[in-house]
C-alpha cells in the first residue's frame, strides 16, 4: 500500500470530467497570466488614438480595444497577473494567520482563546467588504493596504476551523500515546496534530479562493480596489462599464475569465473534500 | 432462565424459516458472499442466539428477515417463511405492513435510534398512528407498554426527548416502540453490546420476562456466549457468513463440537494466569487522590468530582485491575496516575519519587518508566508515520540513537507477534489485534517500571481478546514490569490480575485478591457486578467447558 | 437553558462592544476625527467645539467613554454631503434595501431549498447533478456581471433598463440572491442526505413507518435545524453583495451610499453604516441562537 499523504490517493482515471476540465482552465489561467504578453506586441497601457473602441476580431488586436486604445488582450494578461497575486497572497495571508491563531486558541485554552474568539465573533459580525470600505474610507488606498485587506477574507472561519480541529485532535489516541511516551508540546503539534489537521486547512483554501477572487474583483469593479495605471480584472470591468452596450468586449470578457477561475477552483475544492473526507461526499 | 420447554417447542410446526440463504456482496468487500447458504429455524415462544464475531455477517441475518437489507447487498438465492406464508428477500413495500406488526426490530445505539427532535411518546404513538389506531387510544397504549418496560414515571417519559434518557432507559423505550404493536417474532441486534454489565443484565432479564408472558420469539444476536448462556434456548454459531453449530444451549456449551465455537466459548472464561512473586517492591503508591473536572473558562461553570480519595498500589512483577462501570471514574484515575491530568490533592509516588507536582521537562524525563495502553487501537496510531517510526519515537525523544532505538524497536515489533516487514507499514494495514500488539510494543519498548492497560481489550472481537491477554502476562513474565489494569469487565481482571480494586462513582468500594473478591464478595455492589455478568448463573451450576 | 441564554447576550454585548472600540480607534487614530466628522464648509469654531464635545483633548479612555455616550444618546454625526444628519440619509435609504435583501432571501430559500431537497431524494440521478450543477455555477458567479448581463440583454432585447429608481426589484433581487441560492441548494442537499441516512432513520423504517412520513416527520425537524444557522450567515454575504449589485443596478439603497461615501471620504456617514451593520448581525446571530431553543431540544439543557 502506499503512504497516505495530505493530497488524496487518485490516479488520474477517477478525476470526474468536471474537475479535469477545472484544472485545465486553471494551467491556462496561470500560463495566460505569466507568457500571454507575448501573444500581444502592445503593452498594457499603451494608448492609440486611431484604435478606439474597436470590437474583438481587428487587425492587430484579437480581443478588441478600450476607450483609450488600449489593447483589451495585454490589459486582460496584466489584470490576469494582479487578480492572480492578489487572489493566491491574500488567501495564503489569510490562511496562515487564521489557522495559526486557531491552532494557538485551542492549544493554550483560557484567556487567550478567549480573546480570540471574541476577535472571532467580532469579524464574524462584520462581512470582510464592509470593513475594507471602512479602511479605505480612512487611509489612502496603497496595494499594500489593500492587499492586506483582501487577505483579511475569512480569516475568521479558518481560525474557527482550526480551533474545532485541534481540539478534536488533542483528544486523538494517538496524540495521548505520544504524550504519555513524554513527547514535548512542540512535537506533539508539529509531528502529530499538525500534519492531520491540515487536511481541513485545505480544503477551507479552495472554498476561501474563489471568495477572495470576487472580492478583489468586486471592489476593484467599484472603482475602491486596484487603481490605475496597475489594473486588475475588476479594475478593467470597472472602465468598461459606462460603455456595456457599445463595447460589451470590455466587460464580459474579464467577467467571464473571473467566473470561470471561480468556478474552476470551486469545483477542484469539491472534489478535494468529497477525496478526503468521504462522509461529506457531495454524491 | 432457560427452560426444558426447549425440546417442546422444537416440536411444533417453526415460526420463522429461513433455507439456503445466500445474500452477496459488493466487489469491494471482503469476500464474495455476506451470507452462505444459511439454514435456520425459530419456534414459537423460543429465543434464538445468533453468535458471532465482526464480519461474520449475524447482523445481515435480521435484515434479511425485515427485508431492510442495503442496497449494496443482493440476495442470490434462500427462501424465507413467516407464519406459514413466503417472504420476498429483498426490500419490497409490502414489507411495510409486516415490520412492526408481525416483526420487530431493535438495534445496538439505541439513542441513536431516537429522533432526537421528538419526544418518545410521540414517536411510538406514530407507529400505532400508521397502523390505524385512531388518535384516541394512542397515548394510552403508549404508556402501557412503557409501563410494561418497566421504565418508572411513563407519563413524563412519554414527554420526555432522547436525549434526557439513560443508555439502558433508551433500550426500554426502544422496546417498547418494537413490541407496542404485539408482533410474533423480535430481532435484537446487539442491544446490550454498548450498555453497563448491570444495566445489561437489567434488559436480558426485562427481555426474557416480556418473552415469556407475551409468548414472544426471540432472535438474539451477539458476539458474547455469556449472553447465550443467559438467555437463549438455542444457539447458532456464525463465522465468515456461514453457520458452523447449532443445537440447544446446553448441548453446545457443555460440548461443543466446531473449534471455533470452542474458541469463543473458552473465551468468555479466560483461565486465570500464574504470577511470579516479584517480591512487595512497591512501585507506583497513590494516596488520597482526588481528581475534579471543571469547565473550561468559556462554558458555565460545572464540576464534577472524578475521582474521591483513591488510594493504591502496585508492585513490582504484580498486576492490578480497577473494575468499574462506566461513569466509575476509572479512565479518569488512569489519567491521573500517568499524570495526563492534573490532580486536586493527594500524593502520587513512582519509585519514590512524588511526580504529583512534576511539570515539563522532569515530568518528560519520568514518563519513560511509566507507560500506557489505550482502548481504541484505531484511533492510537498515527496513520502518517509508519510503524517503525512510531515504536522507536519514545526511545529517540529520551535521547537514545536512531539507529540504536530502531534495533530495539524492530526487535520489540517481533516480541509481539508481529514479522520484521511490520515496520515499513502504516497502521491501516493492520487488524484491530495487530494495532494493539503494536501499541503495547510502543508502551515496551521503553522498559518501563508499569504499564496501565486501558480497556485495552474492550474493543477487541472476544477470540483477540483472549491473544492480548496471554501477550500482556507472557510479556509481564519476560520483563517483570508491574502492571495497572482498567477494565470493566470483571471476569477479564480475574485472568489477569492478582488484586482487584471495584470502583463505583469514583471511589474504590472494595479491594483484595483477585480469587477472594470473585468467590467472596463483601461489598453489595462488588456482588451485584457479579451476579451481573452474563452467563453467571449457567457457568456456576458447572455447565462449562 | 438560562445559562445558555446569558451566554449569548453576553457574547453578544461583547462582541458590539468591541466592534465600537475598533472603530472609535481606527476614526481617532486615523486624522483629526472632529473635522472628519463635521461638513467640509463648518468654520473652524464649530470644530473646535465638536473637538472639544468630543474631548479630543482628554485622555483617550474619557473620549472613548464620551464616544460611547454619544453613540446612546444618538449623536452620530453629519453627513459631509449634506449637512444633514447620518442617521436621517441613512433610514431615508434603509427601506430600499431591506425590500432588495428581503426578496433575495426569498427568493434563495424558495428557490435553493427545494432544489437542494430534491436533489438529495435524487440523489445519484442525472436530474442531481444537473442541480447540483447549476448550483456550483451560481455560487461562483460574480453578481456584478450577473447583473451586467441581465441589464445587456434587457437593454439589447427589450429596451428597458433594469435598473434605478423606478426599476423592478426582482432583477436586483434575483442578481444578489443568486450565489445564496447556489449555496442553500448545496447545504440542503447534505443536510437532507445526511439525515435520511442517519440510524433513526432507518430504525423508523424498521418500524414499519413509510417513507413519506419518515420524511415529513424525521427527516425534515432535524435537517431544518443546521438550516436555520445557514440562512443566518447568509445574511452577512446578502449584506456583502447588496453593496456591489445596487451599484450595477443604481438601486438607491444603502450599499449605493456606503461606496459614495467612502469614495467621497465622508468618515461620519460611513461609520454609522458600519455600526448599523454589524449591530443587525449580531442581532441576526441572537435571534438564530435563540431560535435553535425553540427548534433543539437538546439545546435545552445545556
Amino acid at each position: 500500500m502506499t503512504d497516505p499523504t495530505v493530497f488524496p490517493q487518485s490516479d488520474v482515471n477517477t478525476i470526474p470530467l468536471n474537475v479535469k476540465l477545472a484544472l485545465v482552465f486553471i494551467a491556462l489561467f496561470v500560463l495566460f497570466a505569466i507568457f500571454g504578453h507575448l501573444l500581444t506586441p502592445h503593452g498594457f497601457r499603451e494608448t492609440s488614438l486611431f484604435a478606439r473602441l474597436k470590437p474583438p476580431g481587428t487587425e492587430s488586436y484579437p480581443l478588441g480595444t478600450d476607450a483609450r486604445g488600449r489593447d483589451l488582450l495585454a490589459r486582460l494578461v496584466t489584470g490576469a497577473q494582479i487578480t492572480l497575486v492578489v487572489a493566491i497572497v491574500g488567501t495564503v495571508i489569510g490562511a496562515v494567520l487564521g489557522s495559526l491563531l486557531g491552532i494557538l486558541a485551542a492549544a493554550s485554552r483560557g484567556k487567550t482563546e478567549a480573546i480570540i474568539v471574541a476577535a472571532v465573533d467580532v469579524q464574524a459580525s462584520l462581512p470582510i467588504i464592509i470593513v475594507a470600505l471602512f479602511m479605505l474610507a480612512m487611509f489612502d488606498n496603497s496595494f499594500v493596504l489593500f492587499l492586506l485587506l483582501v487577505g483579511l477574507n475569512g480569516w475568521e472561519v479558518y481560525a474557527r476551523l482550526m480551533r474545532g480541529a485541534t481540539l478534536q485532535a488533542k483528544e486523538f489516541g494517538y496524540v495521548i500515546a505520544v504524550r504519555a511516551l513524554g513527547a514535548s508540546p512542540m512535537r506533539i503539534y508539529l509531528r502529530h496534530i499538525l500534519p492531520n489537521i491540515l487536511n481541513i486547512a485545505l480544503v477551507q483554501f479552495t472554498v476561501n479562493l474563489p471568495l477572495t477572487v470576487l472580492l478583489e474583483t468586486a471592489l476593484s469593479f467599484l472603482g475602491l480596489g486596484v487603481q490605475p495605471p496597475l489594473t486588475s480584472l475588476g479594475q478593467i470591468m470597472s472602465e468598461g462599464r459606462d460603455r456595456l452596450m457599445t463595447a460589451w468586449w470590455l466587460t464580459l470578457l474579464p467577467g467571464a475569465i473571473i467566473f470561470c477561475l471561480a468556478l474552476s477552483v470551486s469545483m477542484i475544492g469539491d472534489w478535494l473534500r468529497d477525496q478526503l473526507d468521504p462522509t461529506l461526499r457531495n454524491e | 432462565m432457560n427452560d426444558v420447554c426447549a425440546e417442546d417447542a422444537a416440536a411444533e410446526a417453526p415460526l420463522l424459516t429461513i433455507a439456503g440463504l445466500t445474500v452477496s456482496l459488493p466487489i469491494y468487500g471482503d469476500r464474495p458472499e455476506a451470507l452462505s447458504d444459511i439454514e435456520l429455524a425459530i419456534h414459537p415462544g423460543e429465543t434464538l442466539c445468533l453468535v458471532g464475531e465482526s464480519g461474520s455477517g449475524k447482523s445481515v441475518i435480521g435484515q434479511a428477515i425485515l427485508g431492510m437489507l442495503p442496497y449494496a447487498l443482493r440476495v442470490k438465492s434462500g427462501l424465507l417463511k413467516f407464519d406459514g406464508l413466503v417472504m420476498p428477500p429483498q426490500r419490497d413495500l409490502a414489507f411495510g405492513a409486516i415490520r412492526s406488526a408481525q416483526i420487530s426490530m431493535i438495534f445496538q445505539d439505541a439513542a441513536a435510534c431516537l429522533n432526537p427532535v421528538r419526544t418518545i411518546g410521540s414517536q411510538l404513538s406514530e407507529i400505532l398512528a400508521v397502523h390505524g389506531v385512531i388518535r384516541r387510544d394512542r397515548m394510552a397504549r403508549v404508556v402501557e407498554v412503557l409501563q410494561n418496560v418497566a421504565l418508572p414515571e411513563p407519563e413524563r417519559m412519554a414527554r420526555s426527548y432522547p436525549h434526557e434518557l439513560s443508555g439502558g432507559q433508551a433500550q426500554r423505550a426502544v422496546i417498547a416502540a418494537a413490541l407496542l404493536l404485539k408482533p410474533k417474532l423480535l430481532i435484537a441486534d446487539e442491544p446490550t453490546t454498548a450498555l453497563d454489565v448491570t444495566t445489561q443484565s437489567e434488559i436480558l432479564y426485562l427481555l426474557d420476562h416480556l418473552k415469556k408472558i407475551r409468548g414472544l420469539s426471540m432472535l438474539f444476536i451477539t458476539h458474547d456466549f455469556g449472553v447465550v448462556a443467559e438467555i437463549a434456548d438455542r444457539v447458532a454459531v456464525m463465522r465468515d457468513g456461514h453457520l458452523v453449530e447449532t443445537g440447544n444451549t446446553r448441548d453446545v456449551l457443555s460440548q461443543p463440537q466446531h473449534p471455533y465455537t470452542q474458541k469463543l466459548i473458552a473465551a468468555t472464561r479466560p483461565k486465570p494466569q500464574q504470577h511470579n512473586s516479584g517480591g512487595d517492591i512497591p512501585i507506583l503508591e497513590a494516596h488520597g487522590i482526588n481528581l475534579i473536572y471543571r469547565s473550561s473558562f468559556l462554558s458555565k461553570r460545572k464540576v464534577l468530582r472524578a475521582v474521591k480519595n483513591v488510594s493504591l498500589r502496585v508492585d513490582r512483577g504484580k498486576t492490578v485491575a480497577v473494575v468499574g462501570e462506566s461513569g466509575s471514574g476509572k479512565s479518569s484515575l488512569a489519567k491521573a496516575l500517568l499524570r495526563l491530568e492534573d490532580i486536586e490533592s493527594g500524593s502520587i509516588t513512582f519509585k519514590g519519587t512524588e511526580i504529583s507536582d512534576l511539570k515539563g521537562a522532569s515530568l518528560r524525563e519520568m514518563r519513560r518508566s511509566f507507560q500506557v495502553v489505550l482502548q481504541d487501537p484505531f484511533s492510537a496510531l498515527n496513520p502518517r508515520q509508519t510503524i517503525l517510526s512510531a515504536v522507536s519515537e519514545g526511545p529517540i525523544m529520551h535521547g537514545v540513537s536512531v539507529k540504536d532505538a530502531q534495533k530495539k524497536a524492530t526487535d520489540m515489533i517481533k516480541l509481539v507477534g508481529l514479522s520484521d516487514q511490520a515496520g515499513e507499514r502504516y497502521p491501516q494495514e493492520f487488524s484491530g489485534g495487530q494495532r494493539q500488539r503494536i501499541c503495547i510494543a510502543r508502551a515496551l519498548v521503553l522498559t518501563p517500571d508499569l504499564l496501565i492497560a486501558d480497556e485495552a481489550v474492550s474493543a477487541l472481537d472476544v477470540s483477540i481478546q483472549a491473544q492480548i491477554l496471554d501477550l500482556f502476562a507472557d510479556m509481564q513474565k519476560r520483563f517483570g514490569f508491574a502492571m495497572l489494569f482498567i477494565t470493566h469487565d470483571l471476569v477479564v481482571a480475574r485472568a489477569i490480575a492478582d488484586e482487584i480494586l471495584v470502583m463505583k462513582s469514583g471511589e474504590i468500594v472494595e479491594k483484595g485478591p483477585s480469587g477472594q473478591i470473585l468467590e467472596a464478595p463483601k461489598h453489595p455492589y462488588t456482588a451485584k457486578l457479579l451476579a451481573a455478568a452474563p452467563g453467571s448463573d449457567l457457568f456456576a451450576q458447572g455447565i462449562s467447558p | 437553558m438560562t445559562g445558555y441564554i446569558i451566554s449569548r447576550l453576553f457574547r453578544a454585548v461583547v462582541t458590539m462592544l468591541l466592534t465600537v472600540s475598533m472603530v472609535f480607534l481606527f476614526i481617532r487614530f486615523s486624522g483629526d476625527p472632529a473635522a472628519a466628522l463635521v461638513p467640509p464648509d463648518a468654520p473652524q469654531e464649530v470644530i473646535d467645539q465638536y473637538a472639544e464635545a468630543m474631548g479630543l483633548d482628554k485622555p483617550l479612555w474619557q473620549q472613548y467613554s464620551g464616544y460611547v455616550g454619544g453613540l446612546l444618546q444618538g449623536n452620530f454625526g453629519f453627513s459631509i454631503h449634506t449637512g444633514i444628519a447620518v442617521e436621517e440619509v441613512f433610514l431615508d435609504r434603509l427601506p430600499h434595501t431591506l425590500q432588495l435583501g428581503i426578496t433575495a432571501l426569498f427568493l434563495a430559500i424558495a428557490i435553493g431549498i427545494p432544489i437542494g431537497a430534491f436533489a438529495a431524494v435524487q440523489r445519484g440521478s442525472v436530474l442531481d447533478r444537473f442541480l447540483m450543477g447549476v448550483s456550483v455555477l451560481a455560487f461562483a458567479m460574480p453578481n456584478f456581471l450577473f447583473g451586467l448581463i441581465l441589464i445587456l440583454v434587457a437593454a439589447l432585447s427589450f429596451k428597458t433598463f433594469l435598473g434605478g429608481e423606478n426599476a423592478h426589484v426582482i432583477w436586483p433581487a434575483l442578481t444578489l440572491g443568486l450565489a445564496s441560492m447556489g449555496s442553500f441548494a448545496r447545504f440542503t442537499r447534505s443536510s437532507v442526505l445526511e439525515t435520511i441516512n442517519a440510524p433513526y432513520v432507518r430504525a423508523a423504517e424498521a418500524r414499519g413507518i413509510p417513507f413519506h412520513i419518515r420524511l415529513s416527520h424525521h427527516v425534515v425537524p432535524n435537517a431544518a435545524i443546521p438550516m436555520v444557522t445557514l440562512i443566518g450567515l447568509s445574511l452577512g454575504s446578502l449584506v456583502a453583495g447588496s453593496v456591489v449589485t445596487e451599484q450595477v443596478f443604481a438601486w438607491p439603497g444603502v450599499g449605493q451610499l456606503l461606496v459614495r461615501s467612502v469614495a467621497t471620504r465622508d468618515l461620519a456617514q460611513v461609520q454609522f453604516i458600519v455600526l448599523v451593520v454589524a449591530f443587525t448581525m449580531v442581532m441576526a446571530n441572537l435571534v438564530v441562537d435563540m431560535l435553535y431553543l425553540v427548534i433543539d431540544p437538546r439545546i435545552r439543557v445545556k
